[in-house]
């Protein structure tokens, strides 16, 4: 009976049900195991840590939720310039390819020392970070939808006397949307991490830098805390993009079936 | 761009043919790397006829409907297309498909219109609805593409073709992912609409090619052989006696051509 509740429920009710369940569970595990608070803290404790520095979490999440939204803009419009511009002209796919290849081998995380020491403490290297690590998934994954234009509608173009550039826009670009809301939705997951590295190699605000601060003085339980705003954000934000870009799918795909 | 409207459209006249139409010959051969795809060849499209094309899949016919398109064939052609009036071809051509093609975030007016919008001018929503009526889809003018069947998508493309008001016509297996009656009823719609133009019809349906063409050519790796044809004017009567046996005499020459085929490849490029 139980099992049938939760198959007829709604996803957000079920999302809700596992979510106790695993709360509930890890609570067990802490009163069974009876682990020191500073290494595990029960979800209890995390939830008294978060109502008691709800203000000092806020303002550091604030610093970072604005990291995270900067860098998504301005990496993800920077990522669909360059795909359209690589879809337009194959000079700039054949001076370009090689050097978002070379650069996308770098691990983007290696850099974020050298970003803090360029660009100083502050949200301007978290926020390079930001950009740098969504950058590629989105440029890609669009241009990719870019080049898989139906050839019959290239010919038609042709044959009707379309313009290129009115091609890409009226034709290749809205069919490469779907494409794009898929390399969005990786975006989204990747952005935080992008802020929260940034936070750790050096910081003087944001919850990557609460974290750490937490952590070196076993703080464990407000460590949690902060991870689980992260957590929330994080979720919050993919559902947000994953809504759009499902309307966006929907509105310029044929519906299947 | 090139293309303008060859005619002002008058009331009644909103399917008919644009002023000058040209006959088109295209002389040449067909290389796929260093072998050769088709012999050299002569195909005469005479001037506001129904020329049709038949032959068996990968033969290359589809490939001389493109390159009197102007488009990419991914085979080398060496020779040349002229137009009687010589005149280029480009602007003067409009080409219709197997698929549809239609944009599925386009409404259905927005699709016979796509031509214009391609070309950034400004499409003339009267004659489009007209050409709407004209393929009995008045009602569906709002609609997207994907809430309309198979049969009604593809009138949808003959609207958009007429709409380009071309006076050559290029067509490419345009019925042959439809069901019999509708294609039957296709094949009535598009011989009605597209008389007077310059029409090529590519197709692998002995059918089709003995009902719509005023003359018809099988094509074969060795070249073109005329093929007979009642004397009757097409759009042929599905019933008509003479029709049905030129079809069957066709579909004979069809399979004398290539004996060999039997289930191996698909449609070539």
């Amino acid at each position: 009976m139980a099992v049938a509740v939760i198959r007829n429920s709604a996803p957000f009710l079920r999302g809700l049900a596992v979510f106790a369940f695993a709360i509930g569970l890890w609570q067990l595990i802490v009163w069974a195991t009876g682990v020191p608070h500073f290494i595990l803290p029960g979800p209890e404790r995390v939830w008294r840590a978060l109502v008691n520095s709800h203000a000092m979490i806020l303002d550091n999440a604030w610093i970072t939720f604005g990291q995270i939204l900067i860098g998504l803009v301005l990496g993800a419009s920077l990522g669909i310039i360059t795909a359209i511009q690589l879809a337009m002209s194959p000079l700039a796919r054949m001076v370009m390819r090689p050097i978002l290849v070379f650069a996308q081998a770098i691990p983007i995380f290696a850099l974020a020392p050298i970003l803090t020491l360029w660009l100083g403490y502050g949200m301007g290297s978290k926020i390079v970070m930001v950009i740098l690590i969504i950058y590629f998934p989105v440029a890609s994954s669009f241009f990719d939808g870019l080049m898989r234009t139906p050839r019959g509608w290239l010919d038609l173009a042709q044959v009707m006397g379309a313009t290129h550039n009115r091609a890409l826009f009226l034709l290749r670009a809205p069919h490469a949307l779907p494409s794009l809301a898929s390399g969005l939705r990786l975006a989204a997951v990747y952005a935080p991490f992008g802020a929260v590295i940034g936070e750790w190699v050096g910081a003087s605000k944001g919850l990557g830098y609460l974290m750490l601060l937490a952590n070196g003085r076993a703080q464990t339980d407000l460590m949690f805390a902060a991870l689980f705003v992260l957590a929330a954000f994080t979720v919050l934000l993919y559902l947000a993009i994953d809504r759009a870009a499902a309307a966006l799918t929907n509105r310029f795909t044929e519906p299947s079936g | 761009m090139a293309g303008a409207s060859a005619q002002k459209t008058t009331g009644a006249g909103v399917v008919s043919a644009p002023g000058t139409v040209p006959a088109i010959t295209l002389e040449g051969e067909g290389y796929s790397g260093a072998a050769r795809l088709f012999a050299p060849l002569t195909l005469q499209v005479p001037a506001g006829r129904w020329t049709g094309l038949l032959g068996a899949s990968g033969v290359g016919k589809s490939t001389l409907l493109r390159v009197i398109a102007g488009l990419e064939t991914g085979v080398r052609f060496v020779g040349h297309v002229r137009a009687s009036d010589g005149l280029p071809l480009t602007g003067r051509v409009a080409l219709m498909a197997q698929s549809d093609l239609l944009v599925p975030w386009r409404d259905i007016l927005g699709n016979v219109t796509l031509g214009a919008t391609l070309r950034g001018t400004r499409p003339d929503r009267d004659r489009a609805m007209a050409l709407l009526e004209s393929v009995g889809l008045t009602d569906h003018a709002r609609k997207r593409p994907h809430m309309l069947s198979g049969g009604q998508r593809q009138r949808v493309a003959l609207a958009r073709t007429l709409m380009e008001d071309r006076p050559v016509i290029l067509l490419d297996e345009p019925f042959s992912a439809l069901d019999a009656r509708m294609r039957a009823q296709m094949q009535e719609l598009a011989g009605e609409l597209l008389a007077g133009r310059t029409v090529l019809l590519v197709t692998h349906e002995p059918a089709e090619a003995a009902r719509l063409s005023h003359a018809a050519w099988l094509m074969s790796a060795q070249g073109l052989e005329a093929l007979d044809l009642p004397d009757t004017p097409p759009v042929r009567d599905l019933e008509d006696t003479d029709f049905l046996t030129a079809q069957a005499a066709l579909f004979r020459r069809l399979r004398a051509r290539d004996p060999g085929v039997g289930f191996a490849g698909g449609e070539g490029a």
